[in-house]
């Protein structure tokens, strides 16, 4: 290891961790080299795309742009936390079938668990617009509203606001 | 058995994907993923210049490089691949470039280091020094111009060798059909004779996972760990460059993060097998986003067609000629203009049919087949054709067709009769869906609205072959084997569906085991929309052999047929506790095919079954600005069967909106052979807000040699969507473009030039 390396210390899917990073590495990379967790997953490297999401400190974030030094402190969590549960919105996406190959999947779910947060009884337009920082090769943007709208639904019977 | 027991009990159900919970927990396997101890990473030095000798490559510096383990060059590729040519139809493709690079972006070297930083870093390091070739950029051009992109043809598959040694052309393959008489005397009888051009841009399959691959050495042979949709294919190219035998090669395929036709054949296994097996560790292989782009693309083709038509609106002579632009390496390009070349005539009913469909070098990056194998550019020259057509001679565009499809018993240009009514079936659905004999409201001021719509026909790849085994555990359980690639798709849930069907068992009690060719047994690939006919019928007859093996191992420990002694039972009986397993294996290659006429293309049974599509849409044009916005997209598809009704359903759905971002806004553009929009910043491929409303319509058109009826879907909903929205265009505005695709810009440009107020070219 060299000058360039840093130890930092971080709440991960809601347990203390540290770990030693390279001051240039991404999320993503502190994710899969220290954790291997690969949910996050880089794809168009440029923040495009939504594959990378992570969210930290409370707000979703691209992780293929984020900087791993960053995260020191910080309350980060990643489609793998929970994972023994499924939540209302990945239960919808399911349901929906709004997925194909699943590779932005879990760049969907956590925006869509954060577009269910700010607008419980979602639109349309709200959806598209919330989403569209997410892309789908496969085309499943159909599917994906219906399960944004049921995901909204179930939370709405379970928790009214 | 009642008649309960006849009804299927799986089949045209609508079951979650098996592998749905790990998809939405981000746990799905995918070789993204895979890390290995003592594992290398490579990066890629590509080509500066499309066409050029080399000179010199001077890796001493990168070499130095503190981390750096290893630097490759085409030279140390021969060490462990005497003659390190690729490629499925020619043998044409240099594992690293070797002596010349043909296109900007390939592959000359690669750097290993543990960490892929330094391996990035270093590859600036690498100084390759080129002598300068003309290049060839347009596939006209390549037809006439005198610099060759190969020096000679190197056809690899036995069908291509009347090609071998063939010199100074930039024609890979052409594809030659005649049907009927002679096509010009035809013309010269026709009341009327139209002909028009059309062209289609480079595109790409930018599946969200790109090509990735890990190779490690085992002792005595390798395992490849690779995202690729035809396994059983890298095996035995990778043994024929090595000179080994197939069984030391092991190829293992989790899920794919997409495919599309990116990740057929053979891409990095090659390069990645020799950098394993020089540097004696696990080696990996992860491209970029812009990679991808260098690697594998969609074809662009320039379509020249040319109708006669009686009077009547009857259309008897047509002549189509092709020219596909297949970069600079063939891959599947041949295959591409040879089976899009079968429907170049389209889904009508032609007395005499010309085709001549070309694939060509050129200085660019190699195209392959993509979802729809060639034939959303045929669509695209063919039903704008039709449509011109039809406006010219004052017949509605649906009337014309009428009295030219294909129907029931009739044959196709191929000389193959069609064996349902599946066009006409298409046609009419499409057309009460758009409510096409009503009076349709097309707006005023500068908002106009119009509606268009299109079909298509495709016939299945063949022949090809699929083989599965099929085990039966003591518990009552299944497990399939076989290599087809789940890469989105759902074959995995259909599969089971069929496993469970013929086995008469729960879903649920079945496992499909992913391709690993040491324990999978051979399929063509995963492509053209052929896995669920061939695979599903591979897995139906080994599930057939599998109770069949039961039925006779129960008899011989006396249990007879209808008994109701539990299996475990029946196997402790053979093995003393309940364990064990029978096998059943199954192979499939369609029955009856008879390969074509190679002059003539003609044969009596060219597929095992046709795909028909349509697409009907909504359009809505500011006349201020040229912007389209597609408001419906109604697909219809002859999908036979569907196993899985939902996952049929997103298929159809899936392709075309992929083939909407072909249509509306994704096209590759060069300089001199660079891309200048390899990245998502730049290529801009359909965002959830350009998704118009959209429904789906799938039809069983009776057709039913498949595995209970069913037959491929993936690609259906490709078909017509480029030329439905082209038409839908011209409904609102007058307006008709011959190129894709349909950018804002474009419309604008020819908004002016019909108000004769033209908008200077920049």
């Amino acid at each position: 290891m060299s000058d360039n390396t840093l130890k930092i210390a971080f709440t991960l899917n809601g347990k203390p961790v540290t770990a030693e990073i390279e001051t240039h590495w991404t999320m993503v990379e502190l994710l899969q080299n220290r954790f291997s967790l690969f949910g996050a997953r880089q794809s168009c490297g440029q923040g495009l795309c939504g594959c990378c999401t992570v969210v930290i400190d409370d707000k979703p974030v691209t992780g293929c742009l984020s900087l791993a030094a960053f995260a020191d402190g910080a309350d980060v969590k990643t489609i793998e936390n929970g994972e023994e549960e499924l939540d209302a919105v990945q239960q919808a996406f399911i349901e929906a079938g709004a997925f194909q190959c699943g590779f932005c999947t879990p760049g969907f779910v956590l925006m869509t668990r954060k577009l269910i947060e700010q607008h419980p009884e979602p639109t349309e337009d709200e959806i598209c617009n919330y989403l569209t920082g997410n892309l789908c090769r496969c085309g499943t943007y159909p599917q994906i509203i219906d399960a944004v709208q049921i995901a909204a639904r179930k939370q709405r019977e379970v928790s009214p606001a | 058995m009642n008649d309960q027991s006849l009804k299927p009990q799986h089949i045209g159900k609508s079951y979650p994907r098996r592998e749905a919970r790990q998809k939405v927990t981000g746990r799905i396997e995918y070789v993204h993923n895979l890390v290995l101890n003592n594992m290398l990473h490579a990066k890629v030095v590509r080509s500066t210049v499309p066409h050029g000798r080399i000179v010199s490559i001077d890796t001493s510096a990168a070499e130095a490089l503190d981390g750096v383990e290893m630097v490759i060059t085409g030279e140390h590729v021969r060490k462990v691949m005497p003659e390190p040519y690729y490629g499925v139809m020619f043998h044409d493709q240099p594992v690293l470039a070797l002596d010349k690079v043909r296109y900007v972006g390939e592959p000359v070297a690669i750097v290993l280091s543990a960490d892929p930083h330094i391996a990035q870093e270093a590859l600036a390091l690498v100084h390759v020094d080129y002598e300068e070739l003309e290049p060839v950029f347009d596939e006209v051009e390549a037809l006439s111009q005198q610099s060759f992109v190969h020096e000679e043809l190197k056809p690899g598959n036995p069908q291509l060798q009347f090609l071998a040694g063939v010199r100074d052309t930039n024609v890979g393959f052409p594809y030659r059909l005649r049907h009927g008489g002679d096509v010009d005397e035809a013309f010269e009888k026709a009341d009327h004779v139209y002909e028009h051009s059309f062209r289609t841009q480079p595109s790409a399959h930018v599946p969200l996972e790109p090509h990735v691959t890990v190779v490690e050495p085992t002792g005595n042979g390798i395992t490849v760990h690779t995202a690729n949709q035809s396994p059983s294919f890298v095996r035995y190219e990778l043994s024929r460059l090595l000179g080994w035998p197939q069984n030391k090669i092991r190829v293992k395929v989790p899920y794919l993060g997409g495919g599309f036709g990116a990740k057929l054949w053979f891409k990095l296994e090659g390069m990645v097998a020799v950098a394993a097996l020089l540097a004696k560790r696990p080696v990996k292989i992860s491209l970029s986003m812009e990679e991808q782009f260098y690697t594998i693309t969609k074809h662009a083709a320039t379509l020249k067609i040319k109708s006669g038509v009686t009077s009547e609106g009857k259309i008897v002579a047509r002549k189509c000629e092709v020219l596909w632009n297949g970069g600079a390496y063939a891959d599947i390009g041949p295959a591409v203009a040879f089976h899009a070349g079968m429907t170049a005539a389209g889904p009508y009913d032609i007395q005499d049919v010309a085709i001549d469909s070309l694939s060509m070098y050129t200085n660019l990056p190699t195209a392959g087949a993509m979802r729809g194998f060639g034939h959303p550019q045929l669509v695209w020259a063919y039903e704008n054709h039709l449509e011109m057509m039809a406006e010219d001679m004052g017949i509605d565009a649906l009337e014309f067709r009428r009295r030219n499809i294909i129907r029931k018993g009739r044959p196709q240009a191929t000389g193959t009769a069609l064996k349902s009514d599946a066009v006409s079936d298409v046609l009419e659905r499409l057309a009460q869906r758009l409510n096409w004999d009503k009076p349709y409201d097309h707006g005023d001021g500068t908002i106009r609205r119009g509606r268009g719509f299109g079909i298509g026909i495709k016939a299945s790849i063949s022949p090809s072959t699929s083989e599965a085994i099929v085990s039966l555990g003591s518990d009552g359980g299944a497990t399939v084997y076989c290599s087809a690639v789940d890469m989105g798709q759902g074959s995995d849930t259909a599969y089971a569906q069929i496993a469970a069907e013929e086995l008469s068992i729960p879903v649920e009690r079945v496992h499909i085991v992913h391709p690993d060719t040491d324990v999978t047994p051979y399929d063509t690939g995963t492509l053209g929309s052929r896995s669920l006919f061939h695979m599903g019928h591979a897995i139906r007859l080994a599930a057939t052999d599998a109770r069949e093996k039961l039925r006779q191992f129960s008899e011989e420990v006396g249990v007879t047929e209808g008994s109701n002694v539990p299996i475990y039972e029946i196997f402790a009986r053979k093995n003393g506790m309940p364990v064990g397993n029978v096998i059943g294996t199954g192979s499939y290659v369609p029955p009856t095919h008879i390969p074509p006429d190679p002059m003539t293309g003609q044969s009596d049974d060219i597929t095992c079954y046709w795909m028909v599509g349509g697409t009907g849409v909504e359009v809505e044009v500011d006349t201020e600005t040229g912007r389209v916005r597609v408001l419906k997209m109604i697909n219809v598809a002859d999908t036979g069967t569907p196993i899985n009704p939902k996952i049929v359903d997103y298929q159809l759905s899936g392709a075309s909106i992929m083939q909407l971002g072909q249509t509306m806004q994704e096209k590759m553009t060069f300089d001199y052979g660079q891309v200048t929009n390899a990245s998502f910043a730049d290529y801009k491929i359909p965002s959830i807000l350009d998704i118009p409303e959209i429904s789906n319509d799938a039809m069983d058109c009776g057709e039913p040699d498949g595995p209970y009826g069913a037959k491929g879907v993936g690609e259906s909903g490709t078909f017509a969507v480029s030329t439905a929205v082209a038409s839908a265009i011209y409904d609102a505005i007058g307006i008709r473009l011959s190129e894709l695709p349909i950018t804002s810009e474009k419309v604008f440009r020819a908004l002016r030039a019909k108000a004769n107020d033209p908008l200077e070219e920049i």
